[in-house]
């Protein structure tokens, strides 16, 4: 607006009426003033222009300096992940619990602390040399101080320490003794399913923590599952049943006691879904201090060794029952058909005969119930080589079980290396293939479930139905008829424990000796059984090695003598803690009987 | 007009960074609140797996056995067996006139049992 008033006109009247009176021009004023009022106009427009540009300077001066400093401060500062949200991904990471079908806890971890020294923080080495060693017995005193006064900067002392062995570390108040975090794996319930546990120890160590690695069983298996963080507050569940397991070991511990047995092993399976309700093997050893591996001897003596499932036996007896239901099968014979039990057979410098004279000539249920070798051999010739080793793989028995332990494949059956007639006479009594007792227990859970192959398993989320088809219902049941007849008439009378129904086979095999041949007075003698046998829902599969009862004036050496009755008591315990109920009512309500083939 | 929409702009402008400022602050507040408690979590998860792992250790299978054997005088506990089972008609159930016949009640019960079988 004051522009506006300031204004100077341009052809001012003041000036124009003067000029044309004077005859001058009047446009040359109007272009003075042209020419003034633009001067005016840029000299304006200079000063802020001058102004913008140094507003801008300005302004480019204070973000340049503003970034220049962010930079310097970014470059001198810790580097930090940028929040924008809480990280709720995880709270403490470790390895995940290992529990039982009712989540019992088999394995979990706990907070400890590692010793180690910082030799040149060490005020007094001789003292704390000293004091160690009298904390410790495994250190000695002199050693101690040798390593705290060599170079060396830094040592480790101890991998684990409980609180009172802390505090007492504390208590020599030395102040090159550190103590570095850790987490230990426990195993709180000590020996117990130690060989399906295995074991961890460390892996990479450091001052702040320490890795903890599967070194055995289902804790190398599953290492990576354990260790996975995702998995951290999911416990890994096993179909183990921690009392269950607890009254097999105990059972089968005095039983091996008793028998003056070199060892055992144990296990319980559902028939149905192939799970291990507990497995044992006999010597065990501690998880939280799990020995080192044998130097000496054979790999079997040491406890670390899993008989169950790695220990690979001659299995005698109970594999007759596989011959003759295959012979079933095949329709060759049926229960009453009449087999020549007359002995010895001879073949390739190869005598097979049986335990006592039998006559000569018996059933085949007979054959089952008396364990005849020779009306077994017989069978099995009727079925050929061929035909006996395809039912024999298909039940599983020419490879290593496919449980999930790393142990498993360490079971793998020995085979004959020729599998011709005398083979297949053989086998056809357990004589020539060895396997491992898991084997035997899914054979027999095939037997009992109406024929169907079962996969064994550990894992309690494992869904595995039954498998396929390998001997009709029929066969299976008429198998069953024949194991109960063992129980009620035969070799394992021991076993008719009161309510359960417990049908099975004994088997009892000479130990292949140091020199070659067998060894008379040492045997491995098992017995599979399956109970109860009107619903037949689980099979029980025990082994003895080098058992023998001495109470009597000669020592008794066979599996009824020996397996059985360490079977019957293992059922006696355990079929009430399975939730059986017992019955006692008369045997016709069970269903399966002998009383139709017998004349 | 249009100084009027410069000045709301404005003053918006300078409203909205306070708003971003607060929230700015109050998310920190929230994180730094939900670190606390995570970490209190994680203590009490610590405790808890410590307090698991001795609730296991107690009981587990060796020591009850034992205390079972220490006790015996005084509980006689001795593992379950079939012979610890009976029939619900075997019960010697008391007859009060007060209560429901559970002796017809047992029998009954005893037959739907018997049915699923």
């Amino acid at each position: 607006m004051t522009e506006a008033m300031n204004r100077v006109a341009i052809r001012p009247l003041s000036r124009i009426l003067p000029a044309r009176l004077r005859g001058d021009d009047p446009d040359k004023i109007e272009k003075e003033n042209l020419k003034i009022r633009h001067e005016q106009l840029r000299d304006g427009e200079r000063v802020r222009s001058n102004i913008r540009l140094l507003l801008i300077i300005v302004m480019f001066a204070c973000i340049y300096t503003a970034i220049g400093a962010r930079l310097a401060m970014l470059a001198s500062s810790q580097p930090a992940e940028p929040v924008a949200q809480s990280n709720n991904s995880l709270i403490f990471a470790q390895r995940a619990d290992i529990v039982d079908r009712r989540g019992r806890i088999l394995a979990t971890n706990l907070e400890t602390y590692a010793l180690y020294v910082e030799t040149r923080h060490l005020v007094d080495p001789r003292n704390t040399a000293n004091k160690l060693a009298d904390l410790f017995d495994d250190l000695n005193a002199n050693d101690l101080y040798s390593q705290f006064t060599s170079k060396r900067k830094f040592l480790w002392i101890k991998k684990k320490l409980s609180p009172e062995q802390m505090q007492a570390v504390h208590d020599i108040g030395e102040p090159g003794l550190r103590f570095g975090p850790r987490e230990t794996r426990l195993y709180p319930n000590g020996a117990l399913a130690s060989h399906i546990l295995g074991g961890a120890s460390f892996g990479k160590e450091g001052v702040k923590s320490a890795e903890i690695v599967g070194v055995a069983g289902i804790e190398k298996t599953f290492d990576s599952q354990l260790r996975d963080p995702s998995y951290s507050r999911k416990p890994l569940k096993l179909t183990i049943d921690l009392s269950i397991q607890a009254a097999v070991e105990h059972v089968l511990e005095g039983g091996m006691r008793l028998l003056n047995a070199k060892g055992a092993a144990a296990i319980l399976m559902e028939v149905d879904t192939g799970r291990v309700i507990s497995l044992a093997s006999l010597p065990d050893f501690d998880p939280n201090h799990r020995p080192g591996l044998p130097v000496r001897g054979s790999a079997d003596d040491s406890p670390l060794f899993n008989k169950a499932i790695q220990g690979v036996y001659e299995l005698g007896s109970t594999f007759k029952i596989f011959t003759v239901a295959q012979a079933l099968e095949l329709e060759l014979v049926d229960p009453k058909t009449k087999i020549n039990t007359k002995g010895p057979i001879r073949m390739g410098g190869h005598k097979i005969n049986d335990y006592r004279n039998n006559g000569p000539e018996l059933p085949v249920w007979q054959v089952i119930t008396e364990s005849s070798n020779l009306g077994t051999a017989r069978i099995a010739k009727m079925i050929g080589p061929e035909k006996q080793r395809e039912f024999l793989s298909s039940l599983g028995f020419t490879k290593p079980t496919s449980i999930e332990m790393i142990e498993a494949s360490g079971g793998k059956p020995l085979l004959p290396k020729r599998w011709n007639e005398l083979e297949t006479m053989t086998i056809s009594y357990g004589h020539g293939l060895s396997a491992t007792p898991l084997h035997l227990a899914t054979g027999y859970a095939t037997l009992a479930n109406g024929g169907r192959l079962v996969k064994p398993t550990l894992l309690e989320e494992e869904k595995l139905g039954l498998g396929q088809q390998i001997i009709s219902k029929e066969v299976a049941k008429n198998s069953l008829a024949m194991l109960r007849g063992v129980v009620t008439e035969g070799t394992a009378s021991l076993a008719d424990v009161n309510g359960y129904f417990v049908a099975g086979k004994t088997g009892t095999a000479d130990k292949p000796s140091a020199q070659g041949g067998y060894d008379k007075e040492k045997n491995i003698t098992s017995f599979a059984s399956i109970f109860p046998i009107h619903e037949p829902k689980y099979v029980l599969v025990v082994t003895l090695d080098e058992a023998q009862d001495t109470s009597g004036p000669e020592p008794k050496r066979t599996a009824g003598w020996t397996a059985v009755p360490v079977s019957a008591e293992i059922i006696a315990r355990v079929a009430p803690l399975l939730g059986l109920r017992p019955k006692f009512d008369n045997k016709s309500s069970v269903g399966v009987t002998l009383s139709n083939w017998q004349e | 007009m249009r100084s009027f929409i410069y000045t709301v702009t404005f003053a918006s402008l300078v409203g909205l960074a306070f708003w971003a400022y607060q929230e700015n602050i109050k998310t920190k507040n929230a994180i730094a609140h939900t670190e606390k408690l995570q970490k209190e979590i994680g203590i009490a998860g610590a405790r808890l797996s410590i307090l698991n792992a001795e609730w296991a250790y107690l009981n587990r299978p060796d020591r009850l056995t034992e205390l079972v054997d220490l006790n015996f005088g005084r509980l006689q506990l001795v593992p379950l067996r079939a012979s610890n089972f009976l029939e619900v008609d075997e019960i010697n159930f008391r007859n009060d006139p007060d209560l429901p016949d559970v002796v017809s009640l047992a029998v009954s019960l005893k037959k739907i049992g018997g049915s699923r079988d």
